[in-house]
């Protein structure tokens, strides 16, 4: 490849094309929430990765989806599509259907399969670092983690919590196939960062961790591709955790009802407020690595796929009060 | 040779170490240390890739377990004291508590807590917690009372597949003894009666345990046959054991060592008002600890959670009525 960003990162084609289709397929499902929402068909909120789907989406693509570990948070979409969530599993968590994996008994972003390696996220940030940590601790354990890595993301605010430090100062000590990206997204929720920590970058604390720190300006994807390709597969040589700071803009609110009227203008139309998916395609097809009428192809599919998800999930059956079982334990016997 | 209570302790994650590799110790000095009660005692130097020394960080030493038992492990996670899992809290309550519930995969891990009181501890060495995470959905809790069923019910809760908050109380530890260890366990979730009576029922649990039967012991001495119910584990809660006893004797007493505002003493007496209020004789009475932090003088400490003496007044007034 003759672009100088991906001139000798080992990144194939296949990998840049793949990221790609995901961040146009999260981005078009994500549009589609965003109306189901406004029109009153969605309950609870709706959570979107609007501007990161480049940094969230490139972890995704990075991993190996037969064995990885992928612990992803609120904005993180288009990481999980990459990661092979199935559309279908969003629209069915955010409609409420019976069939989806929450089952209606939780909704949203809150979703997952942790026995398929994809942990379903809490509110409480900062928590799945350790419990990555455990999922690896495990497998050394039983002698499985050979060529493992696992990967979570929290955003600039997350990294406030004591969660967070707790994990990645465990995840250091065990030195364990780790890669923690970190959405410097500028705002957590309304709160912007001078507010929430005062180093001069959140990359700094890599260092007193431990941990190996890169920071990438996340609205490229190659840019992202680049640090986190090489994030992933220095985890995976024994590299020990690493701890990837993008640099970004978070393009929506904190959620569908917040309009993020708090971010400055000046904000918005700097450098960081450049739209990633515009970049990135801008990139692929200027290197090549795809065309134009590939790229339309992919929106066209994008939109069919996702228009039959929502369709799909809309008909399906909700959860039934009255046949739920209230639950809360597996062992036979010990339920209230 | 007596067996003690921290000694069925450390036999039971010795022989869980023995019998299943997927079986692992996760805390605060548990290695070479072997744990500041010595709980973990050699443990290490026989299973040194599984019985691993965390960093003082409590919420992630659960996030640890939770992680590790959904990929195929069964820790068991030792708090240096049961205080200090109020840094864990928003792990076991809100992540492996609702685990189950929202993904469908359940959460082995086992969470030991050394609770209750000993003289000079103070206000964070002592405190009882089990309310605090009863109060959860999710979440089994057990309160051993006895030194076999400290062995029994640890051994139990790691077989079993949800959450198990652990509460074994640090008075028993060293001067709770038994010639052997019963080799007739009863279930978790099943009470057991301490001692049979007639007059009144005392349901309690951990360390209480041993100071309703000393109250119960001086009694009898007057004609008193106070029956003293174990209940071995707050969640689940027996209740047939409870409500059986108090038809036979008309009158409860709920005993507690933790702070009084609502916990399970609260629950109990609710329970059977709600469910038993024609067996009773008597308003049913509850006893706790008081109500401001846990002193560290001993002679503070030994009138701030409930003694043989305050015991016995509370059941005369019970007997009274």
């Amino acid at each position: 490849m003759s672009n100088s960003t991906l001139a000798g990162s080992g990144i194939e084609s296949d990998l840049v094309r793949r990221t790609l289709r995901a961040m146009i397929l999260s981005r078009t499902l994500e549009s589609k929430l965003s109306s189901l929402y406004k029109a009153g068909k969605i309950v609870g909120g709706v959570y979107l990765g609007t501007g990161q789907e480049a940094f969230s989406g490139s972890l995704g693509a990075c991993l190996d989806q037969e064995k990885d570990i992928f612990a992803p948070l609120i904005r993180d979409q288009a990481g999980r599509t990459a990661f092979g969530e199935p559309v279908i599993e969003a629209t069915r968590t955010y409609l409420g259907s019976a069939l989806g994996p929450m089952r209606g008994r939780d909704g949203n972003i809150h979703r997952g399969r942790p026995d398929q390696r994809r942990p379903a996220m809490i509110s409480h940030l900062g928590t799945s670092v350790s419990l990555v940590a455990g999922m690896l601790m495990a497998r050394r354990m039983k002698g499985e983690l050979g060529g493992v890595v696992g990967a979570t993301c929290v955003g600039d605010g997350a990294t406030s919590t004591g969660a967070f430090h707790e994990g990645l100062n465990l995840a250091a000590v065990e030195k364990l196939p780790m890669v923690v990206l970190v959405a410097d997204n500028q705002f957590a929720y309304s709160t912007p960062r001078e507010r929430q920590f005062a180093c001069e970058n959140l990359i700094d604390r890599a260092r007193g961790y431990g941990v190996t720190g890169t920071e990438v300006d996340a609205t490229g994807l190659f840019s992202s591709l680049v640090a986190i390709h090489k994030a992933v597969e220095s985890a995976r040589a024994g590299g020990g955790p690493q701890m990837v700071v993008g640099k970004l803009l978070r393009l929506c609110g904190h959620g569908e009802h917040d309009d993020g009227s708090y971010v400055a203008k000046q904000l918005r139309e700097s450098s960081l407020g450049q739209d990633c998916l515009e970049i990135g395609i801008k990139e692929v097809i200027d290197e090549g690595i795809a065309t134009t009428e590939e790229v339309e192809n992919w929106k066209t599919k994008a939109t069919e796929h996702v228009q039959e998800a929502v369709a799909t999930a809309q008909t399906e059956a909700t959860p039934d009060p009255y046949k739920e079982d209230w639950r809360s334990l597996s062992a036979e016997g010990m339920q209230p | 040779m007596s067996v003690t209570y921290i000694d069925a302790i450390h036999q039971a994650q010795l022989e869980l170490l023995r019998e299943r590799d997927d079986v692992f110790l996760y805390g605060q000095d548990i290695g070479a240390f072997g744990g500041a009660f010595k709980a973990t005692k050699g443990l290490q130097e026989e299973f040194p890739e599984r019985v691993l020394d965390s960093p003082i960080s409590e919420d992630a030493m659960v996030g640890v377990a939770i992680g590790a038992s959904i990929s195929g492990m069964r820790p068991i996670v030792e708090m240096q004291f049961a205080d200090f899992s109020s840094i864990a809290f928003n792990q076991i309550v809100n992540h492996a508590g609702t685990h189950f519930y929202r993904t469908g995969v359940s959460v082995p891990i086992t969470v030991r807590l050394p609770c209750g009181g000993t003289p000079g501890s103070g206000p964070f060495h002592s405190q009882m917690v089990e309310t605090l995470y009863g109060h959860y959905p999710g979440i089994i809790v057990v309160t051993p009372a006895t030194v076999s069923d400290a062995y029994h019910l640890l051994k139990q809760s790691v077989e079993i597949d949800d959450p198990v908050v652990f509460c074994e109380h640090k008075f028993l530890y060293r001067w709770l003894k038994t010639d052997q260890i019963d080799s007739d366990p009863l279930p978790l979730g099943v009470a057991r009666i301490t001692r049979p009576g007639k007059h009144a029922t005392v349901v309690t649990y951990s360390a209480m345990v041993h100071e309703a039967v000393r109250a119960a012991d001086r009694l009898a001495k007057e004609g008193w046959e106070i029956e003293v119910v174990d209940l071995r584990s707050v969640k689940p809660l027996d209740m047939d054991t409870v409500i059986a006893s108090v038809a036979r004797t008309g009158r409860l007493l709920a005993l507690g060592e933790a702070f009084p505002w609502g916990g399970v003493t609260a629950e109990v007496v609710s329970q059977v008002v709600a469910e038993g209020f024609h067996l009773l004789d008597a308003p049913p009475m509850r006893l706790n600890a008081k109500d401001t932090p846990i002193p560290y003088h001993p002679d503070l400490w030994a009138v701030h959670r409930p003694t043989p003496e305050s015991i016995i007044e509370k059941l005369r007034e019970l007997l009274n009525f």
